[in-house]
């Protein structure tokens, strides 16, 4: 039943996951955005008082930066019209059966404790609006150190490494966004691995909107230490509304010394949802920093993930996949900045575009001052499934030294007619036909996608294609 | 026993927006079951045309005639229904699809056209025991659909899967080009084999006699100006052989 278990990976002609739960703290939740209301969440929150002046201070520079122009279209968001917390619950819960009715009932139908039963996760954590409401992970790892916190709690359990990264990789005034986020985040997963720890199954978190209008700020802060590894998996549905909501998280990475961090995201937000995220990691000495990207749903999508390579032989490895639909702009793409010699990135986008749909490649590639021999290479293809869909590229490169070695590639195609012809001569349909050429496209970032979202992302595709052709 | 029926063909090739050029000028065959009837003519006489338009490929407009398998226009089908109908078409240049391996690809065309999937232990022991006959190393069936497969190995896949797929009639355009004499006759060999296995319907599309010392046909047609210009037995390729083909294109023009 990988169907159940992998809700964010649901049908977007046709998106499952756009009910809405009633939701009395999401319907009283006041909008708009001032010290107050920052004030205010700080407070709920009981927070330190650094946190406090640090969230003010970022709301300053949020009300300073302008919006950003050079991307995806923005001028949409009503920032006075969102609700910028919403408390569903009181109390986190260690047990599915603790949760509120309305609550629980939403993560049944996303098959989310299902996918816990199953064992395929080896902790998991579920937010709902503002708060994580549900936290659970395998005691073994527990005890070999590993911590796997909703941020909130870990921010009360363990000030001192909060204090010590807490916007360490992704100052406030990073840009609007991530002002915004530091003024008002909450929830989001924070998790340590101890050094030489290596955890084989994937820690997964689901993020949920369900109010409209939300906007969901949360802040995820990961730290893996020497020689230790992880493999962070998220997933992202919302209901569909008439007006927007807003998704604007955070992630910050530590890559310690020969430690290798994957973090795989599915975003299936509903199409209403703009969905404009700042990922970063720093990766020290010999550190591997892999981002699996896959942006399916939302209205627009601005995000980058990125690697900061200090240190010698560090690895960034970004692999991404985007699908547009009808009155979808996916601006994503990915930035690898060397900053030591030795270092190497590897950046693979693969975007499909339909009906109308928007595909955009933006990324950068930087080498430093004395980053000598560094290596990089971008590969960026789209595949456009009919006339009316858009697919553009731009790609940075800012090469201070001239020893480094930098491969780029990018294409643009078309299903082609013999392609398709070749396929129906065989007995398939026009739709199995061009969900096998358009899966053969993704072929290269799905195999490396944990399998039970490989079979879903296949599943994906053909609920994609269905009315894509004809 | 299967009777695959053109009668007066015409069709165009659309080249452009507004523009198209008639290729096909009224072409009549009939193939029973078992026979093999080899189609021969000049370069440019339109047999891969006459293969891709009986086949729906998109680029050609059918403007009269017809093409009936027992007595059901083919014409009126889908191209995927003309597949399960039992028309195959081997292209003399089969297209890549990257990132599709050659097994899923295979299994899907199987279970389509026989409509239900395989099981697959067996499909798999059918597909390795017909790479075999084939002399395909059993490492093509992870590769990509025709992915930088050579010019011998396509045309092997395409015999492979008209091995699988069991039509009733098929066309085969070109197959003997570019294969060396050993891969000629591999390629013949699993021809002749769907020939006997079940009574396979046959065009022969070729330039060349060589092709037919190993796949005997029972009926030679000379294709040019868009049409048959003569028909005759096994002989008629002989004639062909010595004496090329010009005096039908210039009765063609």
């Amino acid at each position: 039943m990988t169907s159940i278990a992998h809700p964010e990976l649901e049908g977007l002609g046709t998106y499952e996951y756009g009910w809405a739960d009633s939701d009395e703290a999401g319907a009283t939740a006041r909008r708009g955005l001032n010290e107050e209301v920052v004030r205010d969440i700080s407070d709920k929150k009981d927070e330190p008082e650094w946190m406090t002046k640090l969230r003010l201070k970022s709301l300053r520079l949020f009300d300073k930066k302008p919006m950003p122009t050079w991307g995806a279209d923005l001028s949409n968001i009503d920032f006075d019209n969102i609700k910028y917390f919403v408390r569903s619950t009181e109390e986190q819960a260690t047990s599915w059966e603790d949760l509120p009715e309305d609550i629980k009932n939403t993560y049944d139908k996303l098959g989310i404790p299902e996918a816990e039963k199953q064992r395929l996760v080896a902790g998991v954590a579920a937010q709902y609006e503002s708060e994580v409401v549900y936290h659970q992970i395998r005691e073994d790892l527990e005890e070999q150190g590993v911590l796997f916190l909703d941020t909130d709690t870990a921010l009360k359990e363990h000030p001192e490494i909060f204090e010590e990264y807490f916007g360490s990789v992704i100052p406030p005034g990073d840009n609007k966004f991530s002002a915004l986020n530091t003024a008002v985040w909450s929830g989001g997963s924070f998790i340590y691995v101890p050094k030489n720890v290596h955890v084989e199954i994937p820690l997964q978190a689901y993020f949920r909107i369900n109010t409209e209008n939300m906007g969901q700020f949360e802040r995820t802060l990961i730290i893996v230490d020497e020689g230790a590894y992880v493999h962070y998996v998220e997933g992202c549905t919302a209901p569909i509304y008439k007006s927007d909501s807003l998704h604007s998280a955070v992630v910050e990475i530590i890559v310690k010394k020969n430690a290798r961090c994957r973090y795989t995201t599915i975003q299936n937000w509903s199409n209403n949802v703009f969905n404009l995220v700042t990922k970063r990691a720093v990766a020290e000495e010999g550190a591997t920093m892999e981002w699996i990207d896959g942006n399916i749903g939302s209205q627009v999508t601005m995000k980058y993930p990125a690697v900061y390579l200090m240190g010698e032989h560090a690895k960034g490895e970004t692999l991404s996949i985007a699908f547009a639909s009808e009155g979808q702009h996916q601006d994503t793409g990915s930035k690898m900045v060397h900053c030591a010699p030795n270092t190497s990135s590897k950046v693979v986008s693969k975007s499909v575009a339909r009906g109308g749909g928007r595909s955009s490649y933006r990324g950068l590639i930087q080498v430093q001052e004395g980053a000598h021999l560094a290596k990089s290479s971008v590969e960026c293809d789209a595949l456009l499934i009919d006339t009316v869909s858009r697919s553009d590229t731009y790609p940075y490169n800012d090469m201070r030294e001239d020893d480094t070695e930098l491969a780029h590639e990018a294409t643009v195609s078309k299903v082609s007619e013999d392609q398709l012809f070749y396929l129906m001569s065989r007995g398939m349909e026009e739709e199995e036909a061009m969900g096998m050429i358009v899966r053969g496209f993704v072929e290269p970032i799905a195999r490396e996608l944990p399998m039970e979202y490989a079979l879903e992302l296949n599943r994906l595709i053909e609920l994609q294609m269905e009315g894509a052709v004809g | 026993m299967t009777k695959f029926e053109i009668r007066g063909l015409r069709a165009d090739v659309l080249i452009g927006e507004d523009e198209r050029q008639e290729i096909l000028k009224g072409v009549d065959l009939t193939v029973n079951s078992g026979e093999t009837h080899a189609i021969m003519g000049p370069n440019g006489s339109g047999k891969s045309t006459l293969a891709y338009a009986i086949a729906g490929h998109p680029r050609y407009e059918i403007t009269e005639g017809e093409v009936l398998i027992d007595g059901e226009n083919v014409l009126d089908m889908e191209v995927d229904e003309r597949a399960r109908a039992g028309v195959f078409l081997a292209m003399q240049y089969p297209v890549e699809v990257p990132g599709v391996s050659m097994s899923n690809f295979l299994r899907s065309s199987v279970t389509a056209v026989r409509g239900e999937a395989p099981k697959l232990r067996q499909f798999s022991k059918e597909l390795q025991g017909a790479m075999k006959n084939l002399s395909i190393d059993s490492g093509f069936a992870a590769r990509g659909v025709n992915e930088g497969f050579s010019g011998g190995e396509k045309k092997r896949h395409e015999i492979l899967q008209l091995e699988l797929l069991k039509p009733k009639v098929a066309i085969l355009d070109e197959t003997d080009s570019g294969l060396d004499v050993d891969a000629l006759k591999i390629v013949s060999e699993g021809i002749n084999r769907s020939k006997e296995t079940h009574q396979m319907g046959t065009m022969l599309i070729t330039h060349y006699t060589r092709i037919l010392n190993h796949v005997k046909p029972d009926f030679v047609h000379v294709f040019a100006g868009g049409r048959i210009a003569e028909s005759g037995g096994p002989d008629l390729a002989d004639t062909l052989e010595s004496e090329g083909y010009e005096r039908f294109v210039k009765a063609g023009a």
